[in-house]
């Protein structure tokens, strides 16, 4: 209950460590503060508890000298804020901006209430004879990165996958890119994360992460 | 001051009691409007939360919920906790019983424009309050109305509802609008002799920057919400991608409001807790000047952080890492708020009145809410976390406790002032152990559930695999709910025996400084008889040592120095 940590469902992309690191990193601090706060309370709350014949001390706090005992603090908070984002920054750009070239492509658009896979098939271009479609059901190669064109036909949905650590909003009238490496084989759900109508809980599909083989020749499958 | 007192003519019941200008009434009646939404707020979550633990199921008292009704609970629990409990109780009802009373004020700068206020507030509680049994039921659309979802009618099924809500929030706006006008002319204009800007008390310092946050970011959202209704009602295309528009163009609209908005209800709370905590240590303040800074500089920064509610939103991600610097950046003044109410326990004198418990419990969960929102505030940390039930429980630990912590802080405080009325302490003091027991029961499990994935909003937790495992955090978090609701018991017998048994209050029964405690309980039309007092120090002169008593009150003169 009280290490988050162990919460987190298991990481399968090769950037989740990073944002798992994150939030660890996060937790360790946040903890740390919780009980230099929650300590000092308490010993406040006892020491100083109303005692007959001990008046409080008169102290302002308005002075330089008196305010740094809680400006000295309040320096320690922006440190260690900052820090947080010094580290967080490249996790962001790793995971937003810097995406690797991909081996394959995917679009997967949201409608109420399902998403709907398509593949680019042999040709490797959308919108072509060839493309296939699949509902709820993304397959993809471990360890090949993975690019993903999201779209809507309706409301916005959050295409989101916990063992992934990815989320990402998807805003009809554009075309979102997101990416992602899959570092172990098996078979992990896709629910839809942002509110999008009466359908919207239990709309979710399947991530199959196919060992290279299996995949292809899942590949081989569907287009022959 | 001549102005406001010709305006009080005679009075009969209706004047007095119902179409009253009095603040003292006004206030008083945002209060009542502001608990009666509570009641109904908190029923919907005993509904949400049953669903939740073991979905699919008769709630008792209620019968069977289908997802539509679901996300129709959601949304008015959230539009109603946010709009007509948070900012009726902190803002309307303190703000107005305060201003006056604490600036040595006989009523608002505007007393008809106030009582305005309060009856357009109450015509938006009534249109939201039908919104639930018009045909297609409530708004459903969730507390933030995002658009697409929120501008057509065909993909919730909701018409009417969507429209109140959309009218409710108007009027809503409109009313606070008017009451943030008379809040600022009123603590501006009308301060009695003395009465300087650094004595000012804090809690109306924090409602004045609460009303300032407000009156400034209130218009982009207005403007978004006639675009939403012209959308609707006559086919525009502001935020629909069919005619070019765009649906984040409402997300900024909102957020900008937004954010800036959680601090027009944490404000006034701070307010509260930064007003009980001198009286109940008998010690000044810790740093009354640093305090006013960290509050304008909090309110300044809450206009460009609006961005981290819309991180995986679809913005450029170049954007993220700047907001996310600017949310983390506001941790500082909020860290300084909380450090000096610490501060302000040491070498203190300190009593554990009622009042006291639940200013302590604000701090106490105030600090877990802060804290945890330095994982939200984290760009990447958000990919993950960002519509998770982690981000309910951060917001709960925030605002929950500034409504009920810090609310019930300021009211246990000033009940006697405002009905002349003692309440019992031993159930005061019940109440709020069992509040703050079965709060954490209730909130805290959510932040485990949310790193372990579950979604927002959605009806039933049952229908993906990764959650299965996990229910038994949600059957937790709602028998929490259940006696958390159970233990507002007590609350409601204290009130209702407090104010039917006789057990007058005296003018000062907690030995306090501000002006309002010179004033009679309940004060009189007009709050003072013939003179006002006279404003000396600022106010919160505790254990002065050249002092006879450990309370030097504003407006008492001191023969030996006035410091
Ligand atoms: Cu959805
Ligand atoms: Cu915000």
């Amino acid at each position: 209950m009280l290490n988050w940590l162990r919460w987190l469902p298991e990481n399968v992309s090769t950037y989740g460590g990073d944002i798992d690191s994150i939030i660890a990193l996060i937790w360790y601090s946040t903890a740390v503060w919780f009980v230099l706060t929650f300590g000092t309370i308490g010993l406040f709350l006892i020491l100083y508890r109303r005692r007959a014949g001990r008046p409080a001390a008169y102290v302002k706090g308005e002075r330089l000298a008196e305010a740094l005992w809680v400006l000295v603090p309040v320096v320690m908070v922006l440190a260690i804020d900052l820090w947080l984002d010094f580290r967080g920054a490249p996790v962001w750009a790793k995971v937003m901006l810097e995406r690797p070239p991909a081996a394959l492509s995917i679009q997967v658009t949201g409608k109420q209430f399902n998403w709907e896979v398509v593949y680019p098939g042999p040709d490797s271009k959308f919108g072509t004879a060839d493309d296939r479609q699949f509902d709820n059901e993304l397959h993809v190669p471990v360890g090949k990165p993975v690019r993903l064109l999201l779209k809507s036909k309706d409301v916005i949905h959050s295409f989101f996958s916990p063992h992934l650590r990815l989320k990402q909003d998807i805003v009809p009238g554009r075309a979102i890119e997101a990416w992602f490496e899959a570092t172990k084989p098996g078979k992990y759900e896709l629910p839809c994360a942002e509110l999008c109508g009466f359908g919207h809980s239990g709309m979710k599909g399947w991530l199959y992460v196919h060992p290279e083989e299996d995949y292809n020749r899942w590949v081989k499958e569907q287009w022959s | 001051m001549t102005t406001a007192t010709a305006q009080h003519g005679e009075h009969g019941f209706w004047t007095t009691h119902v179409f009253s200008t009095d603040h003292k009434t006004i206030g008083k009646q945002y209060l009542t409007l502001g608990l009666f939404w509570a009641v109904v707020g908190g029923l919907l979550t005993y509904v949400m939360r049953w669903q939740l633990a073991w979905p699919e199921t008769v709630v008792p008292g209620w019968g069977e919920i289908g997802p539509e009704t679901y996300n129709a609970l959601v949304t008015m629990h959230g539009t109603i906790m946010v709009f007509f409990v948070a900012m009726p109780i902190l803002l309307g009802a303190f703000g107005n019983f305060l201003i006056p009373l604490m600036v040595g004020a006989r009523d608002m700068a505007f007393p008809r424009l106030n009582m305005l206020s309060l009856w357009v507030f109450a015509l938006a509680s009534l249109l939201l309050f039908i919104s639930f049994f018009v045909p297609g039921g409530a708004a459903a659309a969730g507390w933030t109305g995002y658009p697409p979802l929120s501008a057509k009618a065909e993909y919730t099924g909701v018409n009417w509802g969507m429209d109140l809500w959309i009218l409710a929030h108007a009027l809503e706006f409109a009313a606070f609008l008017m009451g943030g006008v008379n809040y600022l002319t009123t603590a501006i204009a009308f301060r009695v002799p003395g009465m300087t800007f650094s004595r000012l008390p804090l809690v109306i310092w924090q409602q004045l920057t609460a009303t300032t946050l407000f009156l400034l970011s209130v218009g982009p959202l207005i403007a978004g919400a006639v675009m939403l209704l012209l959308d609707r009602q006559i086919g525009t295309h502001f935020f629909t991608p069919g005619g070019g528009g765009d649906p984040l163009l409402w997300q900024h609209l909102f957020w900008f409001f937004g954010h800036p908005e959680v601090y027009v209800i944490l404000l006034p709370a701070v307010g509260l807790v930064l007003d009980v905590l001198p009286v109940f240590s008998r010690k000044p303040i810790f740093g009354y000047r640093w305090i006013i800074a960290s509050t304008i500089v909090a309110g300044g920064l809450s206009f460009i952080v609006w961005a981290h509610h819309m991180f995986v939103s679809g913005i450029d991600p170049r954007l993220a890492m700047p907001f996310s610097i600017t949310t983390i950046l506001i941790s500082v003044p909020f860290a300084y708020l909380m450090f000096a109410m610490i501060a302000t326990l040491w070498r203190g004198s300190i009593r554990f009145d009622t009042p006291m418990l639940f200013a302590l419990g604000f701090i106490a969960m105030f600090i877990v809410g802060g804290l945890t929102g330095i994982f939200n505030g984290s760009a990447p940390a958000d990919i993950y976390i960002s519509d998770t039930y982690f981000v309910v429980a951060h917001f709960h630990y925030t605002l929950f406790s500034s409504v009920f912590f810090g609310g019930l802080a300021g009211f246990y405080f000033w009940f006697p002032k405002m009905f002349g009325r003692l309440m019992n302490e031993t159930l005061g003091k019940l109440h709020f152990w069992l509040t703050i027991v079965f709060f954490n029961a209730t909130f805290f499990p959510m932040h485990n559930i949310g790193l372990a994935g579950m979604m927002r909003r959605i009806a039933n937790p049952l229908q993906y695999d990764f959650l299965v495992p996990h229910q038994w955090i949600n059957v937790v978090a709602t028998i929490g709910t259940m006696l958390l609701l159970a233990s507002q018991i007590p609350f409601v017998m204290n009130v209702v025996w407090s104010l039917v048994a006789v057990r007058p209050a005296p003018k000062n029964p907690w030995q306090a400084n501000t002006l309002e405690w010179t004033a009679p309980s309940p004060p009189p039309h007009l709050n003072w008889g013939e003179a006002l007092p006279v404003v000396y120090r600022g106010p919160y002169e505790y254990s002065v040592p050249e002092a006879p008593e450990d309370w030097l009150p504003q407006d008492r003169v001191l023969a030996a120095r006035a410091r």
